[in-house]
Order: structure tokens, then sequence, then C-alpha cells
């Protein structure tokens, strides 16, 4: 353990210090700072208003910019040390794989999760000093549902670390599946189903398995679960499976996905020769 | 004891350990040569329990490197041909030695200034900002530090000049004879004094495997 929570921090000292971190940084803090330069708390938009509105126009952002920066910045932390003969030497060392391995990715976790939800509270603090009453429910369920985002993204970038050996066939598959993951978003699912004639439940199981469409289901419903604002498919799973569920689904399936594509991670990289 | 028997390791269609058979005993210190692609570094990187054997069998006093590595890397200090372009402070990756390795950060620095590097002075920047010889020269003295039981080298005076590769010829004569060493090298001439035993590896196999000793000191023949 000791092992373990000392890759964690070094990893963090050292992602702190990249130019990614620092854009990461700027793309979350400016992007909140923005939303109130431009006065989107005292706008109006499909009736969502104040702090309301500042957290749907988060949602729209994160969901299109945090899987990407985690992927990117993830996929390379084994491929490419492993490539650059970084992971030979730090392994040459007496610490075990699984040190190393969920070292590395607590370290990650709290580096990629941190400012989105600094950003968060941020806003939600300045918007409250402004005037503005404070949607809790949302603010805690929407929180848990960035967390549960960064936790599959990371472990599916972890087990692409491991699962692919060259760092450009890593960051190209990150890339292929981002897109697939936005492209089945309410309205490619539903221009699918009506151009291909493919099957309602086809369609409806391809919504339960992105967590893409997931959380943004899941956080859209925590205002206005409207038809005309949600998308068809959205609307349909809410009708469904009702609320509750339908936002417990959007915690803790992200979490399992995750869990266990990391966990696939971690065993390939024991099966296999490490270089 | 490093045991190494029948050892078999293919990448694709190429066989790079065609039935490796080596032991290594404790305070022997061996020259491991051969050309390029004849398997050396893939030798060693088996002993550290990089690479999953094919066939055959490898213990480091009696513990399997991939099952039990955290045992053999106890045993074992490594330097690598390259440094390698660690972003992590020199204080960091300091701090990741010795914490993982259960020694004092001052015994890194003492190494270090044996040879002739001060590391305060480099404290704050990043590893891979050093020069090749500076790295090099942190990278021997993390290992030197260690105190393994058996030391690899590969090729770790490639980057150094002169002056810093007799320091470091220096302190491992100085070093007791319980230390095992492993040196893969080019230059056999340079290790005249340092070695007893030399091998040689052609095409994945041993081809050669004999005592070694060089009559002339070692300065003398490394000007040959």
């Amino acid at each position: 353990m000791k092992n373990l929570a000392l890759v964690a921090w070094l990893d963090m000292r050292e992602s702190m210090r990249s130019r990614w971190f620092l854009v990461y940084l700027v793309v979350f803090g400016g992007l909140m700072a923005l939303f109130f330069v431009t006065g989107i708390t005292d706008s109006v938009v499909m009736g969502f208003t104040g702090l309301s509105r500042l957290l749907l126009v988060y949602i729209q952002v994160t969901i299109v910019i945090l899987p990407i920066f985690i992927l990117i910045t993830t996929v390379k932390s084994i491929s490419a040390d492993r490539e650059s003969a970084i992971l030979e030497y730090m392994l040459s060392f007496p610490i075990s794989l699984g040190e190393y391995y969920w070292g590395k990715m607590v370290g990650r976790f709290v580096i990629t999760f941190t400012p989105v939800f600094l950003a968060l509270v941020g806003g939600i603090v300045w918007g409250a000093i402004q005037g503005a009453p404070i949607p809790w429910g949302p603010f805690l369920l929407y929180g848990a549902f960035v967390l549960a985002l960064c936790v599959a993204f990371l472990g599916i970038a972890f087990c692409i670390s491991t699962l692919v050996k060259s760092h450009d066939m890593a960051l190209g598959s990150s890339f292929v599946l981002w897109i697939a993951l936005l492209a089945f978003l309410d309205v490619a699912l539903i221009g699918l189903m009506l151009q291909n004639r493919w099957s309602d439940s086809l369609i409806i199981t391809l919504a339960l398995l992105n967590p893409l469409e997931l959380f943004r289901v899941g956080a859209i419903a925590l205002f206005d679960p409207e038809l005309s604002v949600m998308g068809p498919v959205a609307y349909f799973l809410l009708d469904t499976f009702g609320r509750p569920l339908l936002l417990a689904y959007t915690i803790f399936y992200p979490i399992l996905l995750g869990g266990v594509a990391a966990w696939a991670g971690y065993w390939l990289l024991r099966k296999r020769d490490l270089l | 004891m490093i045991e190494i028997a029948q050892a078999r390791k293919r990448f694709g269609g190429n066989v790079v350990l065609d039935g490796v058979n080596l032991q290594i005993a404790p305070g022997e210190r061996i020259a491991l040569m051969g050309p390029n692609g004849a398997g050396k570094t893939t030798l060693v990187r088996v002993v550290l329990g990089f690479y999953h054997l094919d066939e055959g069998r490898v213990r480091v006093d009696g513990f399997d490197p991939v099952a039990q590595r955290v045992e053999v890397l106890r045993r074992i200090a490594f330097i690598p041909q390259t440094p390698p372009p660690i972003r992590l402070l020199v204080s960091e990756l300091i701090e990741y030695v010795a914490r993982s390795s259960q020694i004092e950060a001052e015994r890194i620095r003492e190494e270090a200034q044996a040879l002739e590097l001060v590391v305060e002075e480099h404290w704050q920047k990043p590893f891979f900002k050093l020069s090749g010889g500076m790295k090099q020269k942190l990278l021997i003295a993390i290992a030197l530090a260690r105190r393994g039981r058996y030391f690899i080298f590969d090729e770790p005076t490639a980057n150094l000049d002169p002056k810093a590769r007799e320091l470091f010829y220096k302190r491992l004569e100085e070093l007791s004879g319980e230390h095992g060493i492993l040196f893969i090298t080019h230059r056999i001439e340079e290790l005249a004094g340092l070695i007893d035993r030399k091998i040689y590896m052609e095409l994945g196999k041993v081809v050669e495997d004999e005592p070694f000793a060089m009559d002339c000191p070692r300065g003398a023949a490394s000007r040959m």
C-alpha cells in the first residue's frame, strides 16, 4: 500500500507539471469563468435559468471534453513509458505490478476528477454569492456522474494502454472509441433507428451501454425530463425505468464498466511480457 | 544464485533465446558479450521478470522473477544501457528509489558524490533534462546505493567520459566480494581485473563460457 501511495503521489506531481494538465485546468476553470462573464446564469434558454442553466451548459461541455482529455492523456501512461524504456527502469525496483498499475490509476483519477469538480464547486459558490438559489440535489448527483464518467474512461484508457504496445496505436484507438461513443448519442441513435430500421431494443441497449449517453440522460433528467430537451431515446429510458433507477444506473454502470476495464488491463499487464 | 535452465524465448517467428543454461553464483563477476541481436538484453530482461519464458525456468535465489518479482528485484540492482527520459524531478526519482527499495536517500547522494555528481545542484530539475553523462552517473549511483546482491549492468559506461569510467570502475573494485556482477559489454579490455568469467552469446545461445583474466592493468588495457 505504501508503494501504491508513492506511485500515485509521484504521478500526480508529474501530471501537475505537464502541459496537458495546464490546458485541462484552463479549459474547465476558464469555461466556468467564461460562463459567468457572458452572463449565462442570467439568460433563459428552454426554460433553464440561474445555476441550473449553468450546470446544463457545463454538462454539455463535459460530455465532449472530459472523455477525450482523459483518454488521450492516460492511454500513454503505460504504452509510452513502455516505448521509451521508462517502464523498464521504473519496474526494475522492488515494487509489485499491482502497486504500480493501481497507483498510476489512483493518481490519474485525482488529477482528472478534481479540477472538473472544483470548477463546478467554484461555479456554485460564485452563483450563490450572486444570490442565486443553490440546486443542492442536482449539484451532488452531477458530481457523482462526473466521478463515474472519470472512472469509466480511466479504466478504459488503462486497459487500452496495457493492451496496445505502441503509443500511436493507443492514441488512435482512443480517438476511434471516443468518436464512436459520441456518435451514438441520442441524435445519432434516432437517426439510425429511422434510416436503417434497427430494432428498438438494439437501439435502447446501445444507449444503456454507452457511458456518454447515460451521463447525458442522467444529467439532463436532473433538471427537466422533457422530450424536447432530452431526445426520444433518453425520454424512453426515463419513462421505462423511472427517475431513481435511471439515476442509480447512471452512477453505478460507468463505475462498473471502468472497474472491469481497469481490471482487464491489470490482468493483461501480469499475463503478458511487460516490454 | 541465478539459475537459468533451458530458457527459450520467441518473438513472433524469431527465436531470441535458444535453450540457454547458465548459473551465476553470488560474488561472481561476469562479462556477457556477443554481437547485436545475440539475446543478451533479452536474457537480462528475463532475469528481471519483464519477459515470460516460452520454455525453461529462471530462479534468483530460488525465487521466480515473474511470480515473485518483488523478492527478486530486492536482490538485483540494474543499470540500463541508455538512461530513459524519466519526467520525474531528480528529487522525486530519488524518493521513488529510496522508498521502494527501503534505502536512505543520503546513500544515493554519497554514491553520486563519489562519481563527482553533486545531486543537490540538480535537485529540482527533471531527470530527462540532465546531460547524458549526469543521467548515467545518477543511475549508477542509484544502483550502487541499493547494494544489490547482484548487479546487472547493460553497457553502463556508454555515456561516460574516461574519467567518470575510471571513477565507476574504482567504485566497483571497492565493493566487497559478495556482490555478483553481470556486465553486458562490448569492451572487455576495460573490465580487466574486475571480472573473472566471460560468457559469449550468439543467435540466442551461449557459445562460450570460460574463466577470464587479463594481466595488464585496466588503464593500459583501455588504451590498447
